[in-house]
């Protein structure tokens, strides 16, 4: 499996299945943040741009992200909510500064990679003093992710996941180093390369997964030595610790409710947290029953195998959270793969 | 900014009242710059002689932000986006009217540069602006200025080029390199705060097209792969002749640092826009005749042939990536955005 939905996207866009063996097959993991964000959580950020009548600041793939009733940040933009894309957060702190009057609130989204930089915000917020920012914090948990979908029933008792070896991603382990997988590989007995998101970083994680599961090693092994090492980057895990804390559980999207997956704002910047300051109440909004994510993020089924897959749901009107970003498993396979054997969906 | 005696002088609604504001800004401005004979006569409608052949005319609008970027401005883009869709008919482009939507609050020594530059693009282009007309919106309800041009060109008997004419066996070939203007364009957004020494490659394209007809007259599509990118313009012409498409990834030619830039973003450069480039579908025998013409113009100097025109009735572009897999170039689903990471 490669957990991470930029891997999934080389893996596409490449053509890369096509250069592996009949018997190497990959599975596209969880790692989008896109797409694992709950639907709820999307709701909220709608409802404090709309409702609450606060600038949101997001960053470009979220505002396509289907809610609620076909609702999405960016139909509550053309409707009249003030959100604006932004490609940092510090762009989302600058639009507080210039906005005095304003309350803005970051749409914090993402994995480790993402979370140092709004770490950053919410320090720099309070430098500047600043009173009209917040931070709406969905910031999730890469290894609780991978230990979760090990964890699951299917994979531990029925043994019916193939999964035999996880792709890492490099620039999440540029955060927090290789030594956080150690434990999956010894404890599960899965081996995991941390891998680059070029093609040939891609093809040579697999190379390196398929000669250790050969030789009999569940080892972590490190192919981006260009940016990755043993203990990630300190200053920026210095930076998280202070801002965050674990959430006790927090759902994702295909997956469910994952304990310690995520984290949220600490009590000693309580004043940055949009969720205390503007109340927000998390209601949680099940997918479509005939939806296969929860399986497909696991391994167990193929989109192809989704009722709904090139059918009801396609990039246009998604419905699965594998759907909703270029980087989710069917999308992906929507956008660059389905002439493998899937006919023309009428459009 | 100011001349140095005064305040900026600023578009305001008395320059679209119809008074006598409106008529000195038209006579100093418009008139000045795009003199001609019809122009000159100040009627509310150009009488022009129909020229042998047939009518061909095309519409565009323009709204870009910002209004000017590296290679160009919402004046030249003006000229040239509607001249390159006469020329996609293998149509000389004769003249063009415009229709200017002003926003009360514009710098008026920018729509004067920008209006100097639609001049200069037009002579260039060898089209007269014949007819105009000017609007103006309150301050907030425009972004500065639009400008919806349309042009009108004469078409030769017997030349037939047409997106529903692609066969299978047929050649796929680009003029050059793609994705330069909307780098250019997203590369000069302030927000963005990456610089790149791309530019637009805005340029009118009929002189390449009467190129590339003179050598090989049963062109079959001609296409300026605009908003939406190669991708796009592939996946339109597939759809309309009802074929499949088959490239190269390899042979797709992009700027290092246009492919840089997108990588950085998230985008794919197959997506991205083009102002100077077409898209040509030959037969197959034509394709080495058509490339060197092409390759003989200064327009076309980075042409190349790019793949082939396969029968599938599913009518999927698929391309041959780098490193030899392969993958579908699908519509575009809404526009590309730039990733979280």
């Amino acid at each position: 499996m490669e957990f991470c939905g930029g891997h999934t996207h080389t893996i596409f866009r490449y053509g890369l299945a096509d250069l592996l063996p009949p018997n190497v097959r990959m599975i596209h993991g969880p790692g989008c943040p896109v797409c694992v964000l709950p639907i709820g959580r999307v709701d909220n950020a709608i409802e404090l741009a709309a409702g609450r009548g606060a600038v949101v600041c997001a960053y470009g793939d979220c505002l396509r992200i289907p809610a609620s009733g076909g609702a999405s940040l960016l139909k509550a933009k053309a409707a009249g909510a003030d959100i604006r894309m932004v490609y940092s957060s510090a762009d989302a702190v600058r639009t507080a500064r210039a906005l005095p009057d304003r309350e803005v609130v970051f749409f914090a989204v993402g994995f480790e990679t993402t979370t140092p930089a709004t770490a950053v915000a919410i320090l720099d917020a309070e430098t500047l003093g600043l009173r009209n920012f917040t931070v709406f914090c969905n910031h999730v948990l890469t290894p609780s992710a991978i230990q979760n979908l090990l964890e699951s029933r299917q994979v531990r008792d029925l043994g019916t996941v193939p999964i035999d070896g996880f792709i890492g991603p490099a620039h999440v382990s540029t955060v927090i180093g290789t030594r956080p997988y150690e434990f999956f590989a010894e404890e599960y007995e899965k081996p995991v390369v941390i891998a680059g998101f070029e093609p040939l970083d891609v093809m040579d994680a697999i190379r390196r997964l398929l000669k250790q599961i050969n030789e009999g090693r569940c080892e972590v092994e490190n192919e981006f030595t260009r940016a990755v090492t043993r203990d990630g980057n300190q200053k920026a895990q210095r930076l998280v610790a202070e801002v965050f804390e674990l959430r006790r559980s927090f759902e994702w999207r295909g997956l469910g409710e994952v304990p310690y997956s995520a984290l949220r704002i600490k009590a000693r910047y309580a004043a940055f947290d949009a969720e205390r300051r503007f109340g927000i109440v998390y209601r949680p909004v099940p997918d479509n029953q005939a939806c296969e994510c929860g399986a497909i993020l696991r391994g167990m089924k193929r989109p192809v195998d989704c009722p709904l897959f090139a059918t009801a749901c396609t990039p246009e009107s998604a419905i699965g959270s594998c759907m909703v970003s270029p980087e989710g498993a069917c999308a992906a396979y929507y956008t660059y793969g389905r002439h493998r054997d899937v006919a023309e969906s009428p459009r | 900014m100011t001349d140095g005696t005064g305040p900026a002088r600023r578009v305001d609604m008395s320059h679209g009242a119809g008074g006598r504001a409106m008529a000195d800004l038209v006579e100093s401005l418009f008139l000045a710059a795009f003199d001609n004979e019809w122009l000159r006569q100040r009627n509310d409608q150009a009488c022009l002689p129909a020229p042998p052949g047939r009518i061909v005319v095309a519409t565009d609008c323009h709204v870009v932000s910002p209004l000017f970027f590296p290679g160009g401005d919402i004046g030249s883009l003006s000229v040239n986006g509607t001249v390159n869709d006469v020329a996609m008919a293998g149509a000389t482009p004769l003249y063009m009217a415009a229709g200017f939507i002003l926003e009360e609050g514009f710098l008026l020594s920018d729509l004067e540069r920008i209006v100097e530059s639609m001049a200069a693009a037009a002579r260039e282009a060898g089209v007269a602006v014949v007819a105009g007309d000017t609007k103006v919106v309150e301050a907030g309800k425009g972004d500065g200025v639009f400008i919806t041009t349309t042009g009108v060109g004469v078409l030769p008997e017997g030349v037939r080029i047409s997106g529903d004419r692609a066969r299978p066996g047929d050649a796929v070939l680009v003029s050059g390199t793609m994705g330069d203007h909307g780098v250019a364009i997203l590369s000069s957004r302030q927000d963005l705060g990456f610089g790149t020494s791309v530019r637009s490659d805005t340029a009118a394209l009929h002189g390449l097209v009467a190129r590339m007809l003179s050598e090989v007259p049963d062109i079959r599509c001609l296409r300026d792969p605009t908003r939406g990118g190669l991708g796009t313009t592939l996946n339109e012409l597939a759809r309309q002749s009802g074929v499949g498409m088959r490239i190269r990834e390899a042979d797709v030619p992009v700027h290092t640092e246009v492919a840089a830039a997108c990588e950085f973003l998230g985008f794919d450069p197959l997506y991205v826009a083009n102002e100077g480039k077409l898209v040509a579908v030959c037969p197959a025998e034509a394709a080495g005749r058509l490339l060197s013409a092409m390759r003989g113009h200064p327009l076309g100097r980075q042409a190349a042939i790019i793949g082939d025109v396969v029968q599938d009735p599913r009518r999927f572009v698929e391309m041959e990536t780098r490193l030899g897999g392969r993958r579908i170039v699908d519509w575009l689903v809404g526009e590309q955005l730039p990733r979280i990471c």
